[in-house]
């Protein structure tokens, strides 16, 4: 009797480890962002990119709509193919797009800007790329939605697309 | 003269508490980052890390100690950012309560094992 109870605690007992690390094993060993995690607009002070004056958060997300914040820089090829997007989303009047100019170089991010148009009603400089981690991002390009309780509701790790976009245009409608 | 000598020492002691603490704060700064996982090259601390993400961390975690901020506040500014994956110790909560007890368990479980049969044999 005795036996048997040891052999069914074993046997209990090593079910529940192999279903524990066999669950444990169909996790994603990368990092995977929560996309949909609702946090709010951290609180900064960044430099503008035009005037070089100091902004603070509040002044930049002043407005009761929607914001996104596209965190781009010049040297990054994905930036290049979702720039025609994000062009697009501008014409949006629902939205303001704010966009963070990640460790670039100034005039050739001047010069991005001059070549494929400039999206961005404030584009603010991120040199050291600190103000990225205030966001939770962790490489370029990111995207995020900013409803208009100054809440990011949505993040989009990589270059949009088409599909992103659309997504997009019904959350900010 | 006198005076000079007790400037020169205030001075040497103030310098030297001041190296102190920085020692203090370097030791903190390295203790944290690598504690901290590069999320982009898996399988490195940031410590190890040379990648862009890495680099910004590492000032994020010295401007943190700078303001006074502890071990503890940094990682929780972190974890807030990436989540817990960011930190290489797991807290303690719902998803890993098993990870933290079942050493535990196994231990209690081995000791009363050994326990009772020494306690046989006598």
């Amino acid at each position: 009797m005795k036996n048997k109870f040891i052999l069914f605690t074993v046997i209990m007992f090593t079910s529940f480890c192999f279903i524990v690390f066999y669950k444990g094993l169909n996790n994603s060993s990368t990092y995977t962002p929560k996309i949909t995690d609702k946090k709010n607009v951290p609180i900064f002070e960044a430099k503008d990119f035009n005037s070089n004056a100091y902004l603070n958060s509040e002044k930049i997300f002043e407005d009761d709509i929607f914001y996104i914040i596209n965190i781009w820089a010049s040297w990054c090829v994905p930036c290049r193919t979702e720039h025609p997007l994000l062009m697009k989303l501008s014409k949006n009047q629902t939205v303001k797009l704010v966009g963070l100019n990640y460790k670039d170089n100034l005039n050739n991010a001047k010069d991005f800007i001059n070549e494929f148009g400039n999206p961005y009603s404030q584009i603010i400089i991120d040199n050291d790329g600190t103000l990225s981690v205030e966001f939770g991002a962790y490489g370029v390009p990111e995207t995020f939605i900013i409803d208009k309780n100054k809440k990011i509701i949505r993040k989009f790790v990589g270059p949009i697309n088409e599909e992103i976009v659309k997504k997009i245009e019904s959350i900010i409608k | 003269m006198k005076i000079l000598k007790i400037f020169i020492i205030i001075f040497l002691s103030m310098g030297f508490s001041q190296s102190k603490s920085d020692e203090k704060s370097d030791k903190m700064k390295s203790k944290i980052l690598k504690n901290i996982r590069c999320l982009i090259c898996q399988g490195q601390s940031v410590y190890d890390s040379e990648s862009d993400f890495a680099s910004s961390i590492k000032l994020i975690v010295h401007k943190k100690i700078n303001e006074g901020s502890n071990e503890g506040q940094i990682y929780e500014f972190l974890r807030k950012k990436y989540g817990d994956w960011i930190v290489y110790d797991p807290k303690l909560n719902k998803n890993t309560y098993i990870l933290w007890l079942l050493p535990l368990l196994l231990f209690l479980f081995g000791g009363v094992t050994i326990f009772k049969r020494l306690k046989n044999k006598k």
